[in-house]
């Protein structure tokens, strides 16, 4: 299922952050909220963000630089996080993630030309006892092999 | 006649299919007119089993497994006529891997509905805060103190230490903070628990508040786990309604809430004091300590921070007395511990025991080695800054001191296992690679020492003179283990020390055939 999201608005911006500005350290919440919203966090967003916490815009964007999660512009219509860490490397994680950045024609960390499929590491899915894994849009897949990776990734490009 | 069924709903049982399972049961059973009710529990933590599906009977649960989407008409129907089936596991209760655990923190996890306040009180849950209600401050700091608890998140800190000093401490507002950002690879029992038992973390929560004088807690929950974010929020919720949070818990004089809160993706936010920025809304950046987080912590008020497993423990520390919790163990290591087995490995899952088990008893034994088939050649203990042990070490006892003796670390318990295809040069790099990214950048040799790593383990996987750029990891690693702020930076030289020490034969070259001398 492909999340959508609404486009960039400012009024719509400001009522997020207005939603959630009274919490005490509000700024990864109000982000969150952002990009669960706009399926991004958008660069006139951060001054917003930064006016309602009394924050220089410096600190909200050094926060927002700090942490993977947030994007600085929109991912691909599917979004396929493959478990790079240990215990997913020692269960083949190696050689799936090298197989499907061949068959997406893109490095991990990257989007399809036809913005169709974003490829992402992902370290640790908590799955490892089902390893390797994978997510597909929020959707979580355990033992991957090359079966259900290429059954995945003709999924994405849909 | 109708059926009651449980199957998983934890995320490790549902990346493999669970849902589709509960679906095709309910399905074939309206196809059939069987009436059925189908209970989503947590996992029992036997992942090869997964999807799980169990069945109630006079004689108690009896479990089928691992059950695919084809395999429910025939099990259905074996189930309605009485008759065997080819995955029949026999009870639940006798399968010998569960049976041979000590369940004391996840007793409840896989049997009772995660989303049912009731299920869990008739389970034994709230005993243990309805004791400490009954005790007091000093009494219950006695027992937590008197169980041997010790911080579960990979420190070992004494949490009745820990947790006195946050009581004495004099202050407006005092904070519990429940540390879920459980980002080692190979561990996944605070994702377990969170999702399977989530009534346990909040009473072992709402302990902590009632003992050190804190009214407000926080669950940092790191972004990869979206399941236990949602079990969480609804056992709040559902917690809030019966009376167990909010003003007046228990029908006491106390107050505590609860909140969620959600990471972003920084490994190093499970470092506490990173945590603590990261709940603060800032960057994720380490504080230097002291100031301890209990004299100074959220907001720069006392706070108790500890990991998921920690706050689990207590509530049957104080249920059924600090003895019966300080009986199992060994040494200083007192109670049980719920080990993850993960990686390349047959029998993969939660496996709770008093300390004291082997390492090779673990995998070998319980674990049945690889699900490859080939040789286990390395097991890395402890996450990404736990060392790698070969199998000379299998004799070690799993055990804080034990470990630390032989230059590893249980850290939070999860064992990831290697068969004989790894590269330890890979796995080294990758540790150097792991801590670069994952650094916050404060302190000189975390920051620039995981990065000169990488390019230093580089040049002896180009075989450039592989001797002295060996000695140069070895000192660097000397630098960050004894010059970083924090464990990321500190303990990364772990994976990698251990690595070169027990595997020196995959760093160093084989010696081409000599040619004659001419």
């Amino acid at each position: 299922m492909t999340a959508v999201f609404e486009p960039w608005n400012e009024t719509r911006g400001a009522e997020i952050i207005a939603e959630h500005a009274n919490q005490e350290g509000a700024t990864l919440v109000i982000l969150h909220a952002l990009q669960e919203a706009f399926g991004y966090v958008p660069e006139a967003a951060i001054p917003m963000v930064a006016q309602a916490l009394n924050l220089s815009r410096a600190e909200v964007h050094g926060v927002f630089t700090f942490y993977h999660d947030f994007r600085h512009k929109p991912a691909g219509r599917h979004v396929l996080k493959l478990c790079r860490a240990e215990a997913c490397q020692a269960a083949g994680g190696d050689a799936l993630a090298a197989r499907a950045e061949a068959k997406l024609g893109v490095s991990l960390g990257n989007t399809t030309a036809d913005d169709r499929v974003t490829l992402e590491p992902i370290y640790c899915l908590g799955l490892c006892a089902t390893a390797p894994s994978a997510m597909l849009d929020g959707r979580l897949i355990g033992r991957l092999d090359q079966k259900r990776l290429d059954a995945l990734i003709v999924e994405a490009q849909r | 006649m109708s059926l009651r069924l449980f199957v998983s709903r934890d995320a490790g049982a549902i990346a493999v299919g669970a849902d589709q399972v509960a679906l095709a049961l309910e399905q074939a059973a309206a196809g059939r007119g069987i009436a059925v009710e189908i209970v989503r529990t947590g996992s029992r933590g036997m992942y090869w089993l997964e999807p799980l599906v169990e069945v109630a009977t006079p004689q108690g649960r009896i479990a089928f497994g691992p059950v695919t989407e084809a395999d429910v008409p025939s099990l259905l129907d074996a189930l309605a006529s009485n008759t065997p089936h080819l995955l029949r596991l026999g009870a639940t209760d006798e399968i010998p891997w569960l049976k041979r655990q000590t369940r004391l923190t996840f007793a409840r996890c896989g049997v009772i509905d995660p989303r049912s306040l009731d299920d869990y009180r008739a389970h034994g849950g709230y005993k243990g805060l309805e004791r400490a209600l009954s005790l007091g401050s000093d009494a219950i700091l006695n027992e937590v103190t008197a169980s041997g608890l010790r911080g579960r998140g990979g420190a070992g800190f004494p949490t009745g230490i820990k947790w006195k000093t946050v009581t004495q401490a004099k202050a407006d507002r005092k904070f519990i903070v429940c540390n879920a950002d459980e980002g080692d690879s190979g561990t996944f029992a605070d994702r377990m628990i969170m999702e399977g038992d989530p009534f346990l973390v909040i009473e072992g929560m709402t302990i902590a508040g009632i003992t050190v004088g804190a009214t407000k807690g926080y669950i940092y929950i790191r972004s990869e786990y979206p399941h236990a974010v949602e079990a969480m929020n609804a056992a709040i919720r559902a917690a809030k309604r019966g009376g167990y949070l909010g003003d007046k818990i228990g029908g006491s004089t106390h107050s505590f809430d609860l909140e969620v809160r959600v990471g972003a993706g920084a490994y190093v936010c499970g470092e506490e004091t990173s945590l603590l920025e990261s709940l603060e809304g800032r960057r994720g950046i380490v504080r230097a300590k002291p100031p301890l987080p209990a004299h100074h912590g959220l907001f720069g008020k006392p706070t108790v921070i500890n990991n998921v497993l920690s706050f689990a423990a207590v509530p049957f520390i104080l249920a059924e007395g600090a003895n019966a919790y300080a009986d199992f163990g060994m040494g200083r290591s007192r109670g049980t511990m719920p080990i993850q087995l993960a990686g390349n490995i047959r029998y993969g899952g939660l496996y709770e025991t008093a300390f004291g088990v082997t390492l090779g008893e673990l995998v070998d034994d319980i674990g049945g080695g690889t699900f490859t088939g080939r040789p286990v050649r390395a097991v890395q203990v402890g996450g990404p800054l736990g060392a790698y042990f070969p199998r000379a070490l299998f004799d070690t006892p799993f055990d804080y001191e034990a470990f630390a003796a032989r230059d590893g670390l249980i850290g939070h318990g999860g064992i990831v296992v290697f068969d004989d295809s790894v590269d330890m040069r890979r796995q080294a790099r990758f540790a150097m690679e792991f801590c670069a990214v994952e650094s916050c950048g404060k302190c000189t040799p975390c920051r620039i020492g995981s990065t000169r790593g990488v390019e230093t383990i580089e040049k002896i996987i180009n075989g450039e003179r592989v001797h002295e750029n060996i000695a140069l990891v070895e000192d660097l690693c000397n630098t960050m283990k004894f010059g970083s702020l924090c464990a990321l930076g500190g303990f990364t030289p772990y994976p990698v020390l251990s690595a070169l020490k027990h595997f020196r034969e995959d760093f160093i070259p084989a010696p081409t055939t000599l040619q004659a001398a001419e």
